[in-house]
């Protein structure tokens, strides 16, 4: 298990901006690459001299690794900060992913709110890759302002591959012209077929609750609403306990879980 | 085109509303296209109609002095719209505009007043329909409240 407790070298090849603290980084080995990821891992992120998170995979293919980064504390701002050619550390991929692909003709419902979007995204990709596998795909975004909008100049290729892509924004002037509301709103335009529904919901874990309840009401079964969990990741491979969660180590049985076992963890305090 | 009873029966708003029921507030409906930036109502307008959106956007908007029009919340497909009708003294709190066009039925407020007051049946399933309505819309606002995606949860490495 050394490997898995050593950073490998990996330098960053592009840097897009997307919001105003949040950055996209494409990040290729320097060395040997870290093992394939599913959707919905995790890798710890070393910014050397600064310290190491766990950020979740948002994409990435043939050894690439793309994280989306928000910058909310020292080490995420350093790996923010971040240009082309530097270089960062990672591990991994650690964790239990969302379980895709879903079985065949399955409704896909995505949730995701602000950053929580970039997890979601292999998923997404996922489904548009192999679009005919599944009946509907549905994608639901919602987000603090329009100009925290993740990936928003993807949102029309994402519905032109055939996802039926809706956002919301909690506040907005009169220039925009879209939702404004809880991203739960939105599923009042929706009819869902609880048989046939798989939903993967990140984001805020408030916001996270609010749509699991939203889907559970419309008849969603809590093991086919997974959720992804955040908590103090550290060693990633479940030796240090930081990221328990009750009974779960979230760094290895997490960071995505049925709502089956998240429901009756959310609510606990200092859990 | 679709008969307003018909109209009424497919909306989610009033789904499992006893037929005699639809019968009665059908008379009092009528189905309405309302194109884009068409204004529904304004802030303190008399409050006389109320709708079930069908398809389309609006959004709920108010002035706020050195703002311009906030908007507050939008109201989509499967929604009811107006509530304001339902108690004295009958004005808008907020404004309406429209910014996707919609398909929507419109009711006469006053008429569907007086069915409620002399069919407590009807007045008690209505109004426990637009509760259910008020309650989502004040859970999601205090959600909203805590500006969730402001302020990111777990460890701030």
């Amino acid at each position: 298990m050394k490997s898995a407790m050593m950073p490998q070298p990996y330098r960053v090849t592009a840097r897009r901006e997307e919001t105003a603290d949040t950055v996209t980084l494409d990040l290729a080995p320097l060395a040997a690459p870290l093992p394939p990821y599913a959707p919905g891992q995790f890798t710890m992120v070393y910014a050397f001299g600064v310290g190491e998170v766990p950020i979740s995979i948002s994409g990435g293919e043939n050894g690439v690794i793309t994280h989306t980064v928000r910058s909310v504390g020292a080490v995420t701002r350093a790996v923010c900060a971040a240009r082309v050619g530097d270089t960062l550390g990672l591990r991994g991929p650690f964790g239990a992913g969302w379980g895709v692909p879903a079985p065949f003709g399955a409704d896909l419902v995505l949730v995701a709110g602000g950053i929580g979007l970039a997890p979601l995204r292999p998923v997404l990709d996922h489904a548009l890759r192999e679009r005919d596998r599944y009946r509907h795909v549905l994608l639901l975004i919602g987000a603090r302002t329009p100009g925290d909008l993740l990936y928003s100049s993807d949102h029309a290729a994402w519905a032109r591959a055939g996802a039926d892509v809706r956002v919301t924004v909690d506040r907005a002037d009169r220039s925009w012209t879209g939702r404004v509301g809880l991203v739960t709103a939105l599923f009042d335009e929706l009819w869902l077929d609880p048989g046939r529904t798989t939903a993967y919901v990140c984001g805020p874990e408030l916001m996270m609750r609010f749509t699991a309840d939203a889907l559970r009401a419309r008849g969603i079964p809590e093991p086919a609403i997974r959720v992804s969990l955040e908590r103090n990741m550290r060693c990633g491979v479940g030796w240090c306990g930081h990221c328990q969660l009750g009974p779960l180590l979230l760094c290895r049985d997490g960071p995505v879980v049925g709502y089956d076992h998240a429901a009756p963890l959310l609510t606990v305090k200092e859990l | 085109m679709m008969a307003p009873r018909d109209l009424l029966a497919e909306h989610p708003f009033l789904a499992g509303l006893e037929p005699r029921w639809l019968d009665n507030l059908a008379e009092h409906a009528h189905p309405v296209y309302r194109n884009r930036q068409h204004r529904l109502f304004a802030v303190g307008g008399s409050a006389r109609h109320f709708w079930l959106i069908r398809s389309g956007l609006v959004v709920l908007d108010i002035h706020a002095p050195g703002r311009g029009d906030v908007v507050v919340e939008s109201i989509g497909a499967g929604a009811v719209l107006g509530w304001s009708w339902l108690f004295s003294p009958y004005r808008w709190s907020f404004g309406a505009v429209v910014v996707e066009a919609i398909q929507a039925i419109e009711f006469e407020a006053a008429p569907v007043r007086r069915l409620m007051a002399v069919d407590p049946g009807l007045s008690a399933e209505l109004t426990g329909r637009f509760m259910r309505v008020v309650v989502e819309r004040l859970q999601a606002t205090r959600v909203r409240l805590l500006d969730l995606y402001g302020f990111p949860t777990g460890a701030k490495p």
